[in-house]
């Protein structure tokens, strides 16, 4: 069933797919981050997929683009799931906001925002979520340091 | 003409009707509020971040301090996401999924105690808190006698149990589900009819099934407005398609409709477990793949074989092959889901929670907004929140 839609969104948009994954039997869908919005309404308005359960960000440091954002979709008709992907440079760290789609991208990306420095265009609310409003820097990316910043990293405790 | 002013006031962080630390900002006019801000993340402890930091299973003990009233479920989202990414899910022995499914089922019971008992008493019901938690308290022993701890269980493994259930324990949980339609019938009883909790929950907080799928409600909160969909029947995980039981939907999409709705959930949690006590034979705990799974502990004491084996899998853990997957489970909440990406280590790359509280949380402000401020607490209460999930 996912393969008949992602062939379909592959005949849709021959140019904004770039490549299909299959892992442990999910289907990963890569597509260009300029047609990300007109991919999630096709998806959400043709092929039934009106659940956006979640929305995240990868940090591939070291990779060009580096970023990932992963949007994971549910068909509450037919009970399946699929994955969609945009890669987001780091010189240009945006892509436009999906929550005109599905209103529950809002916080989704407020995080993803908040996490990686990742710019969703058009946003109504882009702010910080978890971390205090003024904070510096973003803590889940890869060169972000895990005990914080200005800090001696942990070296185990001594006794 | 005097103009129309409107008030600002602060909600939490310290509040006990936030359930935690959640932060409102509310904008009144008179007694009802105009607009409503959520404000979360002080309770952010950097989960996803810690996880990318250690193995596999040093990460487990991390995700029971997501929803501290329901551990053992994200236990379970946690282990099935990394079965899946290993490839072993068919490889679990058919006790450790019973067992599983016993325990997360218990803890659906669990957490809704709490949200019931903390509900009732925001919106004025004392005694029926004294009796959620008396019952609270029996699944909190059954907790202490098969982990050790009476919050943070850590009790499954990638692969299968951390250890079988103590002698007895049958006879605990069959006595624990004899008794407690008739503890349901006791909180409905001072509930249910009350003519007090009608006035405050029926056609208080509605949101339609169109509205709650485009905010992203999940579990009991969007089944109330009428959404026939739940994880363990339409993509079944850990043997749930083995069990017979009803999906409980509601058609109001109001606070009493959610109410009800998570009442008879608890009843279904009792006939599942039941259907588990009968299922239950026995049988291997774990998985038969050396390569992620931790030995016994006999072994690991009394050989030397066993000891290395320990300590390989400690200290290198396993790897699974490149990739990323997605595992959603129907927990207490709502959808609990893990994204995971492997890079081929033996630390996860990116460990994603999709943590129900945070996004049923979003439907607050719509819900609010209108209302008199006296309901914002049974609002807060009906959506069933916990902040440990919220802030990660």
């Amino acid at each position: 069933m996912s393969q008949a839609v992602v062939a379909k969104l592959k005949q849709e948009f021959p140019a904004a797919v770039v490549g299909i994954v299959e892992h442990r039997g999910e289907i990963t869908v890569t597509v260009n981050k300029d047609d990300i919005v007109a991919v999630c309404t096709y998806l959400k308005d043709s092929a039934g997929y009106n659940f956006l359960c979640d929305l995240c960000g990868v940090d591939y440091l070291g990779t060009e683009p580096r970023f990932m954002v992963v949007y994971n979709l549910y068909n509450i008709e037919s009970k399946e799931r699929l994955r969609v992907k945009a890669a987001v440079s780091e010189d240009d760290c945006c892509i436009d906001t999906v929550s005109g789609v599905w209103s529950t991208a809002n916080w989704p990306e407020r995080e993803c925002w908040d996490m990686f420095g990742i710019v969703f265009n058009d946003h109504p609310d882009l702010r910080r979520i978890l971390m205090p409003a003024d904070w510096e820097g973003y803590p889940l990316r890869k060169d972000y340091p895990l005990q914080g910043p200005d800090r001696e990293p942990y070296q185990g405790r001594l006794s | 003409m005097a103009t129309k002013k409107t008030m600002t006031i602060n909600m939490g962080p310290q509040h006990p009707s936030t359930h935690g630390v959640l932060q409102l900002v509310l904008e009144l006019d008179g007694e009802t509020v105009v607009k409503a801000v959520p404000h979360v993340g002080f309770l952010h402890r950097g989960v996803e971040k810690l996880a990318e930091n250690r193995s596999y299973h040093r990460a487990l003990p991390l995700t029971d301090r997501l929803d501290y009233l329901a551990p053992m479920s994200n236990n379970l989202g946690y282990v099935l996401a990394v079965e899946k990414l290993l490839g072993i899910t068919d490889e679990i022995p058919q006790r450790a999924k019973v067992v599983r499914v016993m325990m997360t089922e218990i803890t659906r019971i669990k957490s809704h105690l709490v949200w019931l008992a903390t509900h009732a008493l925001d919106i004025g019901a004392m005694t029926v808190f004294l009796y959620c938690f008396r019952e609270r308290e029996l699944i909190m022993d059954m907790y202490e006698k098969i982990s050790g701890a009476r919050m943070t269980s850590n009790y499954f493994r990638v692969g299968g149990l951390s250890e079988d259930l103590p002698a007895g324990f049958e006879q605990d949980v069959k006595a624990f589900i004899d008794a407690m339609p008739g503890h349901l019938e006791t909180y409905e009883g001072l509930l249910t009819g009350n003519k007090i909790w009608q006035k405050r929950t029926r056609n208080i907080g509605y949101i339609s099934a169109e509205d709650a799928i485009d905010i992203g409600l999940t579990g009991p909160a969007l089944r109330a407005s009428g959404v026939d969909w739940d994880l363990r029947r339409d993509n079944p995980y850990s043997g749930y398609e083995e069990y017979d039981f009803k999906v409980i939907t509601r058609e109001g999409g109001d606070t009493f409709d959610r109410y009800t709705a998570r009442l008879d959930e608890m009843r279904e949690s009792c006939k599942i477990i039941q259907q588990c006590l009968d299922k239950l034979e026995d049988g291997p705990i774990l998985a038969d793949t050396p390569a992620v799974c931790l030995p016994p502990k006999k072994d690991v004491l009394n050989s030397i074989e066993g000891l290395i084996h320990h300590f390989k899998i400690v200290t290198d853990g396993f790897k699974p092959e490149p990739g990323e997957i997605y595992q959603g489970i129907e927990a207490p909440k709502g959808e609990l889901g893990f994204y995971m990406v492997s890079d081929g280590s033996a630390n996860p790359y990116r460990m994603k929670i999709r943590p129900p509280s945070f996004v049923n949380l979003q439907a607050l402000p719509q819900m609010i907004e209108g209302t008199m401020i006296a309901d914002v607490v049974a609002l807060i209460g009906t959506l069933d929140i916990v902040l440990g999930e919220i802030d990660r």
